[in-house]
């Protein structure tokens, strides 16, 4: 695929480090939501974030996009500085950040005022400056990629849930990130349109984008996760493969909320799992 | 009969008045009158204690006194301390002052409506808060606030006939003119009513026909 396909991953997936950050930690007043965060993150990696709500997740997924401001902690895109929030963050060091990554809302977040096109090239043409003409014609790529090619001059109420968030994907798609971020992009969805959604996050990690996945989806964390990080109380319990995490989790608090997802009717929870 | 001959004949110059003077100078200070109130909003938005606080300040005495003080503090007042106004600037001036307070709580309130997100999302590809606030956010505030700020442009309308007490040639002033020749007072005065009625119906339908395009991207 040429360098200016809009459909290739903006980052190769040759594996190397793309993001690293270390020791994050955040307080909003007294309370402390993260304490010290390690997560590294490899180009065409898929890393899951799973764990009980209040845990911590979206507040690690929202630092890396520069939409929270963590209190110490250092992180290191590929290719920019590395930012250390030990001290105030430059503008510019935040406005860098978003230029590499690109979130996708529980909420969508759709501009509702504009059209499905005009929501996906608003940040090309704006931001990136990219030529309008070229614009439309990448996000009419995209959208045709996610089958909403008939959707493009609809407003945004007009479409279902799973389309809101189909477009929600390609608004974050065009800006050619290198690093996909998804907080809970199901969450807010009718049980029945979960599968077209996860379907699409499912084929971009296939095509080697890079993405951080906050959900609670574990039947998309074990197909689709390359690492699997379970956190609880703000710090990241376990980490591993998909496989090791979900058949033979080492921690008690791990197999406690597996075992609430997994089987949320049964009485005792984890007390009646033997180790 | 002879009072059908005046009404008749005194219509043209009432509702010339009304073109030449009620409806300029309305528009005018709305017009002015809304860029301040943007720029009040944005203060008494703003984390700046300083800066919400000089707004909330501004917003208080505008609210707290009569329009036709503020009027006269500016026209008959400010000479005293060497600023003379012309009779048009001062109630310029005055009615855009009066929007700007009242109509900077509208927008505040707009704004605040539009959910946190779509500043979010705003910044999420790549926006600065200015691009956020001009391309995203007042967009949205705009759908909001027209009624609202619908009224305080009728209001407006009505309330130029004030202008009339510093000397301004507008519709009202016109029609005093014309009942204290003729002597005709509650016939000049309702037919000015009238007008004053027909502008703001004309106003009204405007209001509408804005609402229903700015209703567009909205599930009815």
């Amino acid at each position: 695929m040429s360098p200016t396909d809009p459909l290739a991953p903006a980052a190769t997936p040759d594996d190397s480090v793309l993001l690293s950050a270390r020791g994050i930690r955040k307080s909003f007043g007294d309370n402390e939501v993260l304490r010290s965060i390690d997560l590294e993150v490899r180009r065409g990696e898929v890393v899951v974030l799973i764990g009980p709500s209040g845990s911590g997740k979206t507040t690690v997924l929202r630092s890396l996009n520069g939409l929270e401001t963590p209190s110490a902690g250092t992180i290191d895109f590929a290719g920019g500085p590395v930012i250390d929030f030990a001290a105030p963050v430059p503008k510019a060091q935040r406005y860098a950040l978003r230029d590499r990554s690109a979130m996708v809302f529980q909420q969508h977040n759709l501009f509702p005022h504009m059209t499905v096109i005009e929501n996906v090239i608003e940040g090309p043409v704006r931001v990136q400056k990219v030529p309008k003409k070229q614009a439309v014609a990448e996000a009419s790529a995209l959208l045709d990629r996610v089958g909403l090619a008939e959707k493009r001059d609809a407003y945004p109420f007009e479409l279902s849930g799973g389309q809101q968030q189909r477009v929600g994907i390609v608004r974050a798609l065009a800006l050619k990130p290198q690093l996909l971020l998804f907080d809970e992009p199901t969450s807010a969805l009718d049980p029945e349109l979960v599968g077209e959604v996860l379907q699409v996050i499912k084929e971009l990690a296939d095509e080697g984008w890079t993405m951080v996945v906050v959900t609670h989806e574990l039947s998309f964390a074990r197909q689709a996760a390359d690492e699997v990080l379970f956190m609880d109380g703000g710090v990241v319990v376990e980490r591993g493969a998909p496989g090791a995490i979900f058949t033979n989790p080492t921690h008690e608090r791990t197999r406690r909320f597996l075992d609430r997802i997994l089987r949320p009717l049964e009485d005792g929870g984890a007390d009646d799992v033997s180790p | 009969m002879t009072d059908w001959q005046l009404a008749l004949d005194s219509f043209w110059p009432l509702l010339w008045g009304g073109i030449t003077g009620t409806i300029p100078l309305a528009v005018a200070s709305f017009a002015l009158g809304l860029v301040l109130a943007l720029g009040v909003a944005l203060m008494r938005i703003s984390r700046n204690r300083v800066l919400s606080g000089i707004a909330r300040f501004y917003i208080s005495v505008i609210r707290g006194t009569p329009l036709l003080v503020q009027l006269f503090v500016i026209f008959y007042g400010m000479p005293s301390i060497g600023i003379t106004i012309d009779p048009w600037p001062s109630a310029i001036i005055a009615f855009s002052l009066n929007v700007g307070g009242y109509a900077a709580e509208v927008i505040r309130a707009a704004i605040l409506s539009v959910p946190k997100g779509q500043w979010e999302a705003g910044y999420t590809i790549g926006m600065s808060p200015g691009t956020t606030l001009t391309r995203l956010i007042l967009p949205q505030a705009a759908r909001v606030s027209v009624p609202p700020l619908s009224n305080t442009f009728i209001s407006l309308v009505k309330d130029t006939s004030l202008a009339s007490l510093i000397l301004v040639t507008e519709m009202f002033r016109v029609a005093q003119e014309i009942a204290a020749f003729s002597r005709e007072f509650l016939l000049i005065y309702i037919e000015a009513a009238l007008i004053y009625w027909l502008f703001c119906l004309v106003l009204s339908s405007g209001q509408n026909l804005l609402e229903k395009r700015l209703d567009r991207y909205v599930a009815h």
